[in-house]
């Protein structure tokens, strides 16, 4: 590959960002702008929503296990075991549920829609669209990013809700917790503020998850080995991005709900 | 993509009527990565009449097309279609004029996730062209290119000829006033080839649509500007009459090389151009 020149580097990442800023404006415009393509977006919410359901629901589960596992183990030392359903519904919640649903969902459809857009890119199928009087922004953009907001916040929802279920399978079969006393923790240790940040949080990253992939995949150039970079940018790009925003969004929570 | 429909209707633009030229190119430069591909063409092509492109592969002659669309802008210069200028024309506009416009593209470019008949219809699905007279047009375009026991198939189940044809059915049925042809031969068979290049010729004398055609294979230009189309015996032939040997006047040529036009002309004046390079060219 040949070395660019700082200049030209830098010009190449401003206009990268110029030209994905511009499609996210068109995508948010377009939502608001007649016409619709509803077709596209029922099937887009069953491929992302109910095509995600099994990997969101193992990681969820598992992630919860895992978590009472390692809690009970280093509350022990503060003889605080009866927090654990309190510290695992907490993190599901808050953190864990939101972060690795959106890093799930950025794995399976980030890629996908990079993958579909960029071959559709490199058979001419989008300039096919246009000249036939079809903005692909408005039927292949807008669509993906409807469903993908919608979805994501079911989905995290739905790892929460395994997450707690599998910290409790743990807490109560393999460290012979009280099943009670665990649940009663989980659903006392959440607040309203808590809720609101687990459930904001999806929101970014579904936003982040479709425009990344659509941008990646309509940028595709350079036949089917671009496909492929266009892919795997589009998964890496997708799941910094939801860390880093999840980052801002928990500062700014915290600094409305001050926990 | 699924084969959702707009809950409201593609738009058409209104043609004025006009009696210039239907495409015309002034002093258009356009390049890529600091390399000039088109510089300062300048041509026209009248209402009824068929320019063929001719050059070397990478001269430009597909990037001319996309500009004449509107799917690729311009860097100087003026392009006005059906007598409107498009370089200045908002994304929306050009969507509704496109709707008088056919394109082939030079890969067929179907939709993968539609069948046939879902391909063909796209354009009269967008306008909400009721379903049954979608139907009978497709089929009717599929008649057209000798496809109709193809509707239900999916592209992937087609051979090359056949999504040429495919192409061919969806680029002219909506009628449109101007049809632009990438290659519709390239990377396909002689005897393939010539049934491609008989549909072109049938849709040009039947209804004479203005068209530009780009094509690297000198045969095929050379077929369609000496053959004719016969609609009483449905079939091509080879006329002996008229002037210039019965050569078709509505067929004319335009060669690009290194970013320039080296010839525009008819047929006549191309075979007895006296440019070395074009000599080379055509022997």
């Amino acid at each position: 590959m040949a070395l660019l020149s700082p200049e030209v580097y830098l010009k190449k990442q401003v206009l990268a960002v110029q030209e994905y800023s511009i499609l996210c404006a068109t995508a948010i415009a377009d939502i608001f702008t007649r016409p619709h393509y509803w077709d596209d977006v029922w099937a887009q919410m069953d491929s992302i929503g109910v095509g995600s359901m099994p990997i969101i629901v193992l990681t969820g589960f598992f992630t919860g296990c895992v978590l009472a596992l390692q809690s009970v183990t280093a509350l022990q030392e503060f003889g605080a075991v009866s927090k654990t359903g309190s510290l695992v519904s907490l993190s599901m919640v808050k953190e864990l549920g939101p972060v690795l649903t959106g890093l799930m969902v950025s794995g399976r459809n980030a890629a996908g829609m990079a993958s579909e857009l960029g071959s559709m890119k490199v058979t001419e199928q989008l300039d096919a669209m246009r000249a036939l009087g079809t903005d692909p922004i408005r039927k292949l953009v807008a669509p993906r990013l409807i469903a993908t907001v919608f979805m994501l916040f079911f989905l995290t929802i739905v790892a929460d809700a395994f997450g707690i279920a599998g910290g409790a399978l743990v807490a109560i079969y393999l460290e012979g917790l009280n099943g009670s006393s665990y649940l009663h923790n989980s659903y006392q240790g959440l607040v309203y503020g808590d809720v609101v940040q687990g459930l904001t949080k999806p929101l970014f990253s579904a936003f982040i998850i479709a425009t990344v992939g659509c941008y990646f995949g309509m940028k595709t150039t350079g036949g089917t080995q671009g496909v492929g970079r266009a892919t795997t940018q589009a998964v890496v790009v997708s799941s910094v991005f939801i860390i880093i925003v999840d980052l801002l969004v928990t500062r700014a929570m915290i600094g409305i709900f001050g926990s | 993509m699924s084969e959702g429909k707009a809950k409201s209707g593609a738009a058409t633009m209104d043609l004025p009527e006009s009696s210039g030229p239907v495409v015309e190119f002034k002093d258009v430069s356009i390049g890529f990565d600091a390399k000039q591909v088109l510089k300062k063409i300048s041509f026209s092509v009248d209402r009824g009449e068929t320019l063929i492109l001719l050059g070397p592969a990478g001269c430009g002659k597909s990037v001319l097309l996309k500009l004449a669309n509107g799917l690729l802008s311009p860097d100087s210069g003026s392009i006005r279609i059906f007598g409107q200028e498009i370089t200045t024309m908002r994304e929306a506009e050009l969507y509704k004029l496109r709707a008088h416009i056919g394109m082939v593209f030079q890969e067929s470019a179907l939709f993968d996730s539609l069948d046939v008949e879902e391909n063909v219809a796209y354009r009269l699905y967008e306008e909400h062209v009721p379903e049954a007279e979608a139907h009978r047009r497709v089929v009717e375009a599929l008649k057209f290119v000798e496809l109709e026991h193809a509707i239900t198939k999916f592209p992937s189940e087609l051979s090359g000829g056949m999504r040429r044809r495919v192409s061919i059915a969806r680029a002219i049925i909506s009628n449109p006033d101007l049809i632009l042809y990438d290659s519709p031969t390239g990377g396909l068979d002689p005897i393939t080839s010539t049934t491609i290049i008989e549909l072109v010729m049938k849709q040009r004398d039947v209804s004479h649509t203005t068209s530009l055609l780009v094509t690297h294979r000198l045969q095929d230009a050379f077929t369609m500007a000496t053959h004719r189309f016969v609609p009483e015996k449905g079939m091509v032939a080879l006329p002996t009459d008229g002037p210039n040997h019965g050569t078709d006047e509505s067929t004319k040529f335009l060669m690009l090389n290194e970013g320039g036009v080296v010839f525009h002309g008819t047929t006549e004046e191309l075979v007895h151009s006296n440019d070395p390079w074009i000599r080379e060219y055509l022997s």
